[in-house]
């Protein structure tokens, strides 16, 4: 038990460091991903053809690959082609920003096509333009009933992180893979790498659960 | 200058022809009631008039302003146009003062204080100002209609449009919101009325006109209309409804 104790409090500083990687990427892609998502979700509901060709072309290409895939197009293919140079880091976050971007697009799409068409109109009668009308009207009530979703997709993200070990890209997954390479003690690290990714998770899921009830007052 | 002039108005929904060749207009402080069996078109004439439906043909005059042409700011024009809706519409995710003053706040530039003079004064015509602060799923259906009607007042429009505003209305609460809409066109509001009510549009209307299957069949004073109808579609849909 000691032993077990000691080869978890050996390995914690890269673990930690991972750690800290596995965050930095899963936040930045998903200011990325919730903005992106927007937009295009409400490409998605507008009168214009073309911008919803655009928000549906985009959801079925990147929901209809593997993220692992676009994950190596992105860092091996892309280069490949185009005279770019893209760090792992960088390389993670456009692949898991463009992913969970495609989830957000419908979760978008669905929450302001649940708020009634009275709202709109209403909005629209006492003289607001269409965007005033989402922005004051319609985005504060979807966003609310989209909440729960979001943090689905928060979790999916932080989860898929651990994918970028594949490009070399040093998370937490790919810290405990280098420390067990060494020790050969995988069933210790990769436990230890497991509650890590719960303690993310679980706080995530907590603070959507206050959110949740100090918005339910109102 | 006419408040609302329609010409030769057409709107069809895909091969749906609702509105076939409407001419009618709306006098300064006039009140106007529309009645007619559902289906009529009655509804689809009133949102056409605030271009919440596009029409398919003719015009639309708003106080001399051309409501369809591209150079028309929809947006400016809408302020000058209250409109209250049978489903209130209300903003569920704000209070009753702050669905009042959204508009005045955030289109007519008025600081919150000034805005929130605006709302009491508004509030306490329709008789809620004790729910300043309610939420609106708080608040009975007569009372939501009457917050919507206070909303519809803070932009301080020219005229007010109304889509069967008691129609969802238990039928005791009908009489509140009829008597806000009462004072209203004592005060000399010019209002266009969609509504089921005979006996309010007896009683308030300048003029009534009857429409039946995408025309208007008939149009009067109350007088004329409900004690000596001509056309025998008025004549028929008055003895069911009267």
């Amino acid at each position: 038990m000691m032993e077990t104790i000691n080869i978890i409090l050996e390995g914690l500083p890269t673990l930690l460091k991972g750690m800290g990687v596995t965050i930095e990427v899963t936040v930045i892609s998903l200011i990325l991903a919730m903005f992106i998502g927007l937009v295009l979700g409400v490409f998605s509901i507008t009168k214009s053809k073309i911008l919803r060709t655009i928000a549906t072309a985009f959801v079925d290409i990147i929901r209809g690959t593997p993220l692992l895939v676009q994950i190596l197009f992105i860092y091996f293919g892309l280069p490949s082609v185009l005279d770019i140079n893209l760090t792992a880091f960088s390389a993670g976050v456009i692949a898991i920003t463009v992913n969970a971007a495609a989830y957000l697009v419908e979760i978008f799409r669905a929450g302001i096509n649940s708020i009634d068409d009275g709202q709109m109109e209403a909005g629209r009668t006492i003289g607001f333009s269409y965007s005033q009308t989402m922005r004051l009207i319609i985005l504060p009530q979807a966003i609310r009933r989209m909440i729960p979703a979001f943090v689905n997709q928060f979790i999916v993200s932080i989860k898929d992180t651990s994918l970028l070990s594949a490009i070399g890209l040093a998370e937490l997954t790919l810290a405990g893979q280098s420390i067990y390479a060494v020790n050969f003690r995988a069933f210790e690290i990769l436990f230890a790498v497991g509650v890590l990714y719960f303690v993310i998770i679980y706080s995530l899921s907590l603070f959507s659960r206050w959110l949740e009830r100090r918005l339910d007052v109102a | 200058m006419k408040m609302i002039e329609v010409n030769n108005l057409k709107k069809s929904f895909g091969k749906l022809e609702v509105l076939k060749d409407i001419n009618m207009d709306v006098n300064s402080q006039e009140v106007v009631c529309v009645i007619g069996p559902s289906g009529s078109g009655k509804s689809t004439l009133l949102r056409c008039i605030n271009l919440l439906e596009e029409p398919t043909g003719g015009d639309i005059f708003i106080e001399g302003d051309n409501l369809t042409a591209p150079k028309t700011n929809i947006n400016e024009l809408r302020q000058r146009l209250g409109m209250v809706f049978q489903q209130f519409n209300l903003f569920p995710h704000m209070t009753v003062m702050e669905n009042v003053i959204l508009g005045p706040k955030r289109l007519k530039g008025k600081s919150q204080s000034e805005a929130k003079e605006i709302g009491t004064q508004l509030l306490d015509k329709v008789g809620l100002v004790d729910k300043t602060d309610v939420y609106p799923d708080k608040l009975s259906g007569g009372q939501k209609q009457r917050v919507a009607m206070a909303r519809a007042l803070a932009m301080e429009p020219h005229i007010m449009l109304f889509d069967e505003p008691t129609s969802a209305l238990d039928p005791e609460m009908v009489g509140e919101v009829l008597q806000v809409m009462k004072d209203l066109a004592e005060e000399g509001m010019t209002m266009t009325i969609v509504t089921h009510e005979m006996g309010f549009a007896k009683e308030v209307a300048d003029r009534v006109i009857f429409m039946d299957e995408g025309f208007i069949v008939e149009q009067g004073t109350p007088d004329e209309l409900f004690n000596n109808p001509q056309n025998e579609r008025t004549q028929a849909f008055l003895s069911k409804v009267l």
